[in-house]
């Protein structure tokens, strides 16, 4: 066994998602730490090689890359096949996964694949005695837990996107591509692939840095818009509470919460949002957080870093109009 | 069809959860509940046994706190429910769990169609259903918002998944574990009819030794993970700092000003 830690680089028609560069970036941390090379796990369709480079320039010694059809799309069957089969060839002893959800299908894969453990959405890695201590939100982060995978190797992580920061890209960055072949055949594959409904525009929660979020507060579908127009100004995306969810205003993927998304942007803006328990656990790690509710006793104001006690269809257009004069 | 419901109980999302000094977790006098993510699992699986005709089986590994999530799956409409269990399964990481569930499974034989929630809102690992999957060499379609087309007789299923760019769609062999999210359905709520044939129901036990299972193989000594650790993170500290002025526009301008000193804007 190696010390060399593998990193899955995620990426959708062939564009690396942000998170893979935070996951090699703590990889990076990692081997400078235990000593052993990042290895970058680059696997797609045609044009994926392209995504080399990045990879060096973010941090990783060698990428195996694997360009072939039956990878074009990411299906966990031929994903993970070819990852064990780097890993048992290979022999690093940590393999890194962004915890998205492809990466989250993938972790597990592999780890039943190779008969060892895999730990999920970790928020922190660090050595503790020589020993690799995960720390991962549980209770969608009512609590923290700490756990390891002292015997088994390689252990699988997965990291949860957001919670490591992405490192500075170095042009000047090189190292060796190693070219692997996809092993599964297209009839072995018990998946296809048959089309893709992209979103309808918008900035995804997960790796959104502001989020604008609305709750009962906003009253039914329309009451969405000024928020959207103060989203759209500061690129940043659209959130809603359960209960604006659940009475049909907006669909749910714009949902944070522990029944929803778990999200922790550099700012969160909580719009008639009461804060109900399961609403908080799944932001209470943003980095500052505003809460505009007409209600001084709304709970969310415990969590708040700022708060406006007034009706959220005045203060929403008047901070677009504020901000409006002073950015750009 | 047969279709096999996998479950577990979890707190209620509403739960204040704590740590003591031992570190025991403990969630109050909040109820248990079956995970929320399940329900939708559970209704799927009843939907479509009513198109198709069948079976739906609920099971659940754990002690007995899992009859719980097992009964909400029986008031449901579920037409059976098995519990797995063995005091040696205690500890087990999602590794050994979905050996653990891969065992029964093929234990109950015969089955077209497994159905679980995407993830369980206590350990959130979200690695039990494609983990079983892998352990059954069967599709694993998780976060599942739309069963668009299911042949029963040609054994296909076609569905459509939620990820972060949009919705995959994907056509499988069955049978195929299907990790349902909310959006797929509405689960029903429980009748009283439903509720007393869920008291009144017989909950058989199946042991390692009934599903053919390695005790090397589950609870601590067939896992990967150790969670020696478990604590409750650092509140935020203080109170909001409420923005006072006359009027709205200068609240918000103030509210701009702090905004763009925190740089997060």
């Amino acid at each position: 066994m190696t010390n060399d830690i593998f990193v899955w680089v995620e990426q959708f028609e062939n564009e690396a998602i942000g998170a893979s560069w935070e996951a090699v970036g703590a990889a990076r941390s990692l081997a400078d730490e235990q000593g052993g090379d990042v290895v970058a796990c680059l696997f797609g369709g045609d044009g994926v090689e392209a995504l080399a480079q990045e990879a060096f320039a973010y941090g990783a010694d060698r990428v195996l890359l694997a360009a072939d059809a039956t990878l074009s799309d990411f299906r966990v069957e031929p994903y993970a096949e070819l990852l064990a089969q780097a890993v048992q060839n290979h022999e690093p002893d940590t393999v890194l996964v962004p915890a998205t959800f492809r990466g989250r299908e993938l972790g597990p894969a592999l780890a039943v694949r190779l008969e060892t453990g895999c730990i999920a959405d970790c928020t922190e890695l660090a050595f503790e005695d020589g020993q690799l201590m995960a720390t991962r939100p549980i209770y969608a982060g009512k609590l923290m837990s700490k756990c390891a995978i002292p015997e088994r190797r390689p252990r699988v992580f997965t990291t949860r996107v957001r919670a490591f920061s992405k490192p500075e890209p170095d042009a000047a960055r090189d190292g060796e591509v190693v070219e692997l072949e996809s092993t599964v055949a297209e009839d072995q594959i018990m998946t296809k692939v048959t089309g893709f409904k992209e979103s309808e525009g918008g900035v995804s929660l997960a790796d959104a840095s502001i989020i604008v979020s609305g709750g009962r507060g906003v009253a039914g579908p329309e009451g969405y818009d000024p928020l959207q127009e103060l989203a759209d100004m500061l690129n940043a995306a659209l959130g809603a509470s359960r209960a604006a969810v659940d009475a049909g205003w907006i669909p749910y993927e714009h949902q944070v919460g522990q029944t929803g998304k778990t999200v922790s942007p550099d700012l969160y803006i909580a719009c008639g949002i009461s804060g109900a328990i399961q609403h908080l656990a799944g932001m209470r790690t943003s980095k500052v957080i505003v809460a505009i509710n007409k209600d001084p006793e709304a709970p969310i104001f415990k969590v708040a870093d700022y708060g406006v006690v007034a009706d959220l269809f005045d203060v929403v257009p008047a901070l677009k109009a504020a901000l409006a004069e002073r950015v750009d | 069809m047969h279709i096999v419901v996998c479950t577990k109980y979890t707190p209620d999302s509403e739960a204040k959860m704590s740590v003591d000094e031992a570190g025991n977790v403990s969630w109050g006098d909040s109820p248990l509940i079956i995970n929320p993510w399940d329900e939708y699992a559970v209704e799927e699986a009843l939907l479509l046994r009513d198109e198709y005709g069948g079976t739906v089986t609920a099971i659940s590994m754990g002690p007995e706190h899992a009859l719980e999530a097992l009964k909400h799956a029986v008031a449901m409409g579920a037409d059976e429910a098995i519990r797995i269990w063995d005091d040696v399964c205690a500890g087990s990481d999602t590794l050994a769990t979905s050996y653990v569930l891969a065992r029964a499974i093929e234990t109950i034989g015969d089955v077209d169609l497994i159905l679980c929630g995407k993830s369980a809102i206590d350990a959130e690992t979200w690695q039990t259903g494609v983990a079983l999957a892998t352990r059954l060499n069967v599709p694993s379609l998780m976060y599942t918002i739309n069963i668009a087309a299911l042949d029963p007789d040609a054994a296909t299923i076609t569905v459509e998944r939620l990820l972060e760019q949009g919705r995959q769609i994907v056509e499988a062999s069955l049978p195929a574990v299907v990790g349902t999210t909310k959006g797929i359905n509405e689960p029903r709520y429980t009748s009283f009819m439903g509720i007393r044939k869920a008291a009144k129901m017989d909950y058989p036990l199946w042991t390692l030794e009934d599903i053919g299972a390695d005790p090397d193989r589950v609870g601590t000594s067939g896992s990967g993970v150790r969670w020696p650790t478990v604590f409750e993170p650092p509140v935020r500290e203080g109170e909001a700092e409420i923005i006072e002025a006359e009027t709205v526009e200068e609240k918000a301008k103030i509210l701009a000003e702090k905004l763009l000193a925190e740089k997060v804007i």
